[in-house]
């Protein structure tokens, strides 16, 4: 998984032993004394909340009473239920929204911003900037773009003579508004990281392919797409990892509803540990969703080299 | 042929602009309406009379001059604490050779694997045992150890020749000296970069400050909003004043710092 950066760490330190060789057990000590702090905080809030957790999804822990220990009880409830599924179902339904969606737009915008236009910072900045913006924001703005009643786009699809739309109340609505909400806020992201991809293809293949003739698509086709595949492969990932994650922005933009249509999985697990106190519950589903970002991610670190796009 | 297309591409992007600043304009032009006019039917997209009254109520009423008094101390605490332990422990693992260090690095790149979300309900019990529980400190501390941060200074120290180090060190230099007086001045650029990510993020946060707050006035603003935005009827004047609010000092980040950041996007592909 992070094997390349283990082997240039490996490099290095068999390069430097001879010039450590004079270390003195003053100087082998302070590397501890630097690592420490870093290290207290993340054994604390990671590594210890991990391994308890695990611990959690084995037993009936509420939070208060004394918890017992109960196998594999919470994984059978896990999947057992037909709501979890829904969940899931919706998780699902939504990255398969957005994942396209914003990789087909970020690429069409990072290739048209790499071309040799005036004002290309300009344009940069203002498709980059929503991502700056808070997921609460992002929300916030969007309800009030969308709303039922007092919302402008209802007044502009009233305006043109239609029936207005109930965006936040119905079903199948409600889960669009919250893609719209994530394109609007994640496109920047990518375009930048496609940006960076497009920018690393050598002009000189496309000189050479108009020479011999071939046209736009073509090129496209057979350069740009060809060469383009680690950055794409890294974007989709993000993505599918990023969307499995979404809490906030639904929580400001719909609040779930209506029925649970828009409740994906970390809105889901948060209801069962904080509002019902079902701990032990939550844990197991959150061992669930794990597992499925962890296999995501380390398709993500295998391709990446650890983390590095090159 | 050439200059036609050229305008093509200018009207996409204009078209494009449009639809990604209408959002952020309408809720700044809707902030500075009355009561009256925020809710007129049609909508009026300039305000006749703009008022800076839903600013006021917000302050006044809703409290929030305190959230943004808290979200300011996480926020610059946090990045603070971040940029320190960060760069102790990037450096220690680019320039220094001790037992276990494959192991921590290992640690720490796996730990990017965990996403908060997950370990939210075991957090909760830690941070409790601690003490930490509707501690501001609660939501300072435990983001501070971020993978990527100790990853981004311990790739870019690599660069640094050892000779730098050693040089310093027959100089007699101690290593502490070393450290503050040779390689906080060498990393600065990454060390800038690191500062306004973990700016951004503290600011923006919104799923530990809901993990371990629940005491209102301890509320940052992210949870304010989020609160505010969850009430049966909402005032959305000042749920929006409060929103224009919170994106400023984002946007004066933004556009003082835009090149460190889509740079250091760039190159290092990082999240948070």
């Amino acid at each position: 998984m992070v094997e390349p950066i283990i082997k240039e760490h490996a490099a290095i330190k068999t390069a430097k032993k001879s010039s450590f060789r004079s270390d003195k057990l003053k100087r082998q000590i302070v590397p501890y004394f630097f690592v420490l702090p870093n290290f207290v905080i993340f054994f604390t809030f990671i590594v210890v909340p991990a391994i308890v957790g695990l611990y959690y999804s084995f037993t009936d822990y509420d939070g208060l009473s004394e918890m017992n220990f109960v196998g594999i009880e919470n994984y059978k409830e896990v999947f057992q239920s037909s709501e979890y599924w829904k969940i899931f179902a919706n998780t699902f339904k939504y990255a398969f929204a957005v994942v396209p969606l914003i990789f087909i737009c970020s690429l069409g915008i990072a290739m048209l911003l790499i071309k040799e236009i005036k004002a290309k910072g300009f344009f940069r900045a203002i498709f980059y900037w929503p991502t700056m913006i808070s997921a609460i924001i992002v929300g916030v703005t969007w309800k009030w773009i969308f709303g039922d009643s007092f919302g402008v786009l209802n007044y502009l699809i009233e305006s043109l003579g239609f029936k207005p739309i109930k965006w936040l109340s119905d079903p199948v609505f409600a889960n669009m508004t919250v893609v719209v909400g994530t394109i609007w806020a994640r496109i920047g992201f990518f375009m930048v990281i496609f940006m960076a991809g497009l920018q690393s293809i050598p002009t000189s293949y496309y000189e050479a392919a108009q020479m011999d003739g071939a046209s736009k698509f073509r090129m496209f086709r057979s350069i740009t797409l060809p060469l383009l595949k680690p950055t794409s492969f890294l974007v989709l990932i993000l993505l599918l990892i990023e969307s499995f994650k979404q809490y906030p922005l639904v929580l400001a933009l719909t609040g779930g509803g209506p029925a649970k249509q828009t409740t994906y999985l970390v809105q889901y697990i948060y209801e069962f540990g904080f509002k019902k106190g079902e701990l032990g519950y939550a844990s197991a589903m959150s061992v669930v969703l794990f597992v499925v970002i962890a296999i995501f991610t380390v398709i993500q670190f295998k391709w990446t080299k650890g983390g590095t796009i090159d | 042929m050439k200059k036609k297309s050229n305008i093509l591409i200018y009207l996409a992007l204009s078209v494009l602009v449009c639809i990604f600043i209408f959002p952020v304009i309408w809720v700044v032009l809707s902030s500075i309406k009355d009561s009256t006019e925020l809710y007129s039917w049609p909508p009026k997209f300039i305000p006749d009379n703009p008022t800076f009254e839903n600013f006021i109520a917000a302050f006044e009423k809703g409290n929030f001059g305190t959230y943004f008094l808290n979200s300011t101390f996480v926020t610059v605490t946090a990045t603070v604490l971040t940029l320190i332990i960060n760069t102790m422990a990037g450096y220690a693992l680019a320039k220094y050779r001790f037992k276990g260090d494959t192991w921590l690095l290992i640690g720490f790149i796996s730990t990017l694997m965990i996403p908060l979300e997950v370990i939210m309900t075991p957090i909760f019990s830690v941070i409790s045992k601690l003490g930490l529980y509707n501690s501001l400190w609660g939501i300072i501390i435990p983001p501070a150890a971020t993978p990527t941060g100790v990853f981004l200074i311990r790739q870019y120290l690599l660069t640094v020749p050892d000779e730098l180090i050693e040089a310093a060190r027959i100089d007699g230099a101690g290593e502490w000296k070393i450290f503050w007086k040779l390689i906080v001045p060498i990393a600065k650029p990454i060390i800038s970069v690191l500062a306004i990510f973990s700016f951004m993020w503290r600011w923006d946060d919104f799923i530990w400050p809901l993990i371990v707050i629940s005491d209102p006035t301890k509320y940052t603003v992210q949870l304010a909003l989020s609160n505010f935005i969850g009430e049966f009827n909402v005032d959305w004047g000042s749920l929006l004043a409060m929103s224009v609010v919170t994106m400023i000092p984002v946007l004066i980040v933004f556009l003082i710092f835009q090149k460190q950041f889509i740079q250091g996007m760039a190159t290092s592909g990082m999240k948070d």
